[in-house]
């Protein structure tokens, strides 16, 4: 039963770090234009010239 | 995002959305917004425009193209989801009309936002109701992590482990809760200080105590902790608190953003003669101001130079365009059609004609705030009878075995205070309106995301409680039933409909734009000259041609019999040409109000036109009650008569002269084509040439009411047998857990047929 010791921290832990993904995303405004970032992904940045080798 | 990347190709060619997912706006140069312009400290200024008309990635890469292409343009951003544009740049590089010319010519129809109107974006509550949300998710997720153990193992779990169990819930469901609680602990706080009762109340206490029960049960190492109950509640019920939020919220932006349209701007003349682009509302009696054609009047004025026409469809109703001249007044909200006029101020803003319908639009909307949801008349229910219960469990369970004693009755179980206080709470806890918070929220949602996809912008969740109780439509004629504008109604062979169009081209006469929406594109014609108020007159293949009306183009022509709009063509020596116009039906009107009155509803026409006109609109409608030659009070009063006669009204209008109906009625709509303050007094906005999404509203109504009905009911039922299980002390955690989880998903559930429910229109 030792093992409990580990594990329960552990997976507060986790859940704890998608809860804090959740809040940061919703402070750094990422919900704020759902439809627009869904068409963003269309547009071609990559019109840019090649970064040189 | 950088210049380089937006090369041009053919779709920037095309004017508006490059998909064709919506139709461009009208060619018209960009209003000035030099009034909007907000000034930061480091030389940098800040426009935010809404954008109509903005739909896919072609739109967003050809307006912030556009934009970034403009010299001195540091950055340009568009939301989508709100269409707000917002573009800064380097003082003094371009002139801010630069920008709305630039979203004109790409085919966007751009407005400044009024600073004061445009300000917070973001929604800071429902933001809060977010992290609270998440918050009690993540807490009800893991408290299952320990809760489950015990419900499952508690034979063969020793004392020592469910206690610890115990603790490891409380280390997260208090903090947790306590955070997640917050918007219902200030909201039932709020109540209390006033001396009222809400739903909060009931919520925050049934966490409180269920908090404060937990924790001594687990202090003091016994079997029942309700940590999970708690989370699980919090969470479902700010599900139902962060939907509800948002329907009320998306209507306040609509608001808003129909507001904001409002600011509209005027071109003052200073007394040195230089012209300044100015907010419309610093404007003051006696002031000069020019008025380009195409633009709005913007407020009450008289003509000091200059001969035009106006449409004034949307203040009257009328279709046909009036003339003016020198010394005529003009009301604010026409819209010059001809020539640049130069007008001189005779009211201050608060007095025009449109600022005076604002406000009886806002007397209508008081009177509307009267109306109570059905959720609020179930929360006045709820509250004293849960409480009520509660506590007599406790004053039951407490004084209960004595009293029975008394009477020779044993057998009722002595629990003590502790027993007692442990059933009541257990009744609070499952009584919980988790189902009753879900139960209208879940079902407007679904009801209002269903409208949207067919072109229907339902503008509040209680817009649609009012609209299943209509019992009449009231139906303004002119934008209305009719499309609004005139439709060429003579036969003409293709040759003469070409040439006349030539001269057409040359004019921005509704009669003219009809004649070459008829045509189809061509060429126009030459050494054109335009006569306000007459006609216009040219060269078509070098012969002498004149359109108009019949004393400009044929002086001898008998006068014809019917009073339609007609416009006279004469080409050469060739014999003049009569052609006439008819404000066409919308092409399912006649199905429409068939539709309607087949779901028992009294159909109506209430118009602003001429008397003949709104007859025959009505008889080919198949409408048999009409009123002509109403006013915009008048309008009013009709609907006033008739809600006096105990009728629920809906009122369907477009106009400005119909905004201050739409207000009064019991629930109202707009065709998207509407005048700003129209869809603003309305409940729902409505686009497309068709009336059928009128059909689809009121049916998807009538079923969401009915969901909203069903889903009461089942709470009612479900509480009618938890609460006395509850009382009589055989509910634990696992059962507490069950028929909340149970209970929300089946009002959800329920609330999602709507999704499948058929539509009129298939």
């Amino acid at each position: 039963m030792d093992i409990i010791a580990y594990l329960i921290p552990a997976a507060l832990s986790l859940g704890a770090m998608g809860l804090a993904a959740f809040l940061w995303s919703l402070r750094a405004n990422q919900y704020e234009d759902l439809e627009g970032a869904a068409h963003r992904i269309l547009l071609d940045d990559d019109d840019l010239p090649p970064p040189r080798a | 995002m950088d210049a380089s990347a937006l090369k041009a190709d053919a779709a920037d060619a095309l004017i508006g959305c490059p998909s064709g997912l919506s139709v461009a706006a009208p060619a018209t140069s960009g209003v000035d917004p030099s009034a909007f312009v907000r000034a930061n400290d480091d030389g940098v200024d800040a426009l935010e425009l809404l954008v109509q008309g903005a739909r896919c990635a072609g739109c967003i890469r050809k307006i912030e193209g556009a934009m970034l292409a403009l010299p001195g343009v540091r950055d340009a951003r568009l939301n989508l989801s709100t269409g707000r544009l917002r573009v800064t740049w380097t003082r003094g590089r371009i002139e801010p009309r630069a920008i709305t010319d630039a979203v004109a010519n790409a085919g966007y129809a751009a407005t400044a936002f009024d600073p004061a109107e445009g300000q917070k974006q973001i929604d800071e509550e429902g933001r809060r109701l977010l992290r609270a949300l998440a918050v009690a998710a993540f807490a009800s997720m893991n408290v299952m992590m320990f809760s489950v153990p015990i419900w499952t193992g508690d034979q063969d779990m020793g004392g020592s482990t469910r206690t610890m169990m115990h603790w490891w819930s409380a280390i997260v469901a208090v903090p947790a809760a306590l955070y997640a609680g917050q918007p219902f602990f200030r909201s039932a706080f709020a109540a209390l200080r006033r001396g009222r009762t809400n739903m909060d109340v009931p919520i925050s206490l049934a966490v409180v105590l269920t908090l404060g029960m937990s924790l001594f049960e687990t202090a003091t190492g016994r079997h029942h902790a309700y940590f999970d109950s708690v989370c699980m509640l919090l969470f479902l019920l700010l599900v139902g608190r962060y939907l509800d939020h948002r329907l009320r919220e998306k209507a306040r932006t609509a608001a808003r953003d129909l507001l904001a349209m409002q600011a509209t701007t005027a071109v003052r003349i200073a007394e040195d003669g230089v012209a300044r682009a100015v907010a419309a509302k610093s404007l003051r009696t006696g002031d000069t101001i020019s008025l380009a054609a195409g633009d709005r009047v913007p407020v009450d004025s008289v003509i000091l130079d200059g001969v035009s026409e106006f449409d004034c469809a949307m203040l009257t109703g009328e279709t046909l365009p009036v003339p003016a001249r020198v010394g005529d007044t003009v009301h604010a909200g026409a819209i010059n059609l001809t020539r640049p006029l130069t007008l001189r101020v005779t009211a201050p803003v608060e007095s025009s004609l449109v600022a005076q319908l604002a406000r009886l639009i806002e007397i209508g909307e008081q009177g509307r705030a009267r109306f109570v949801r059905i959720a609020d008349k179930a929360v006045a229910l709820y509250v004293p009878v849960v409480h009520s219960l509660a506590a007599a469990t406790f004053l039951g369970w407490t004084f209960g075995p004595q009293i029975l004693a008394r009477f020779g009755i044993t057998g009722m179980a002595e629990i003590g205070v502790h027993g007692a206080l442990m059933n009541a709470v257990a009744v609070l806890i499952i009584t919980c309106p988790c189902a009753l918070g879900l139960a209208v929220p879940a079902v407007q949602v679904v009801a209002t995301g269903r409208l949207f996809k067919r072109g229907v912008l339902v503008k509040s969740g209680d817009a649609l409680e009012r609209l299943a109780q209509i019992d009449t439509v009231v139906l303004d004629k002119t934008g209305t039933l009719t499309l609004g504008k005139p439709h060429l109604a003579t036969a003409l062979d293709a040759d003469l409909l070409r040439t006349a169009a030539a001269l057409a081209r040359c004019s921005r006469h509704p009669l003219s734009r009809a004649l070459v929406e008829a045509a189809g594109p061509g060429k126009p014609a030459q050494s054109p000259q335009e006569f306000p108020g007459e006609g216009v007159a040219g060269e078509i293949d070098g012969v002498h041609a004149r359109l108009g009306r019949r004393a400009f183009s044929a002086p001898d022509a008998p006068e014809s019999d019917d009073d339609a709009a007609e416009l006279w063509f004469a080409h050469g020596d060739a014999a003049p040409v009569r052609m006439s116009f008819v404000d066409e039906l919308r092409p399912d009107a006649k199905a429409v109000i068939q539709a309607l009155q087949q779901r028992g509803l009294a159909v109506e026409v209430l118009s602003g036109d001429r008397t003949v006109a709104v007859a025959e609109a009505a008889r080919a409608a198949g409408v048999t009650r009409w009123v002509a030659d109403t006013r915009p009070a008048e309008k009013v009063a009709h609907l006033e008569t008739l809600r006096a006669a105990g009728r629920k009204v809906f009122m369907v209008g477009d106009g400005l002269n119909d905004a201050a109906a739409l207000a009064a009625a019991h629930a109202s709509a707009s065709p998207g084509t509407a005048v700003e303050v129209s869809q603003a007094a309305s409940d729902i906005v409505f686009t497309g040439a068709h009336l059928a999404p009128l059909v689809d509203a009121i049916d998807t109504a009538r079923a969401a009411q009915k969901r909203i009905t069903e889903n009461l009911a089942f709470s009612a039922l479900y509480n009618a047998i938890a609460v006395p299980i509850a009382a009589l002390g055989y509910v634990t955690p696992l059962i507490a857990a069950l028929a909340m989880a149970g209970s929300s998903l089946m009002v959800t559930v329920n609330a999602l047929r709507l999704q499948g429910m058929r539509s009129w229109t298939s």
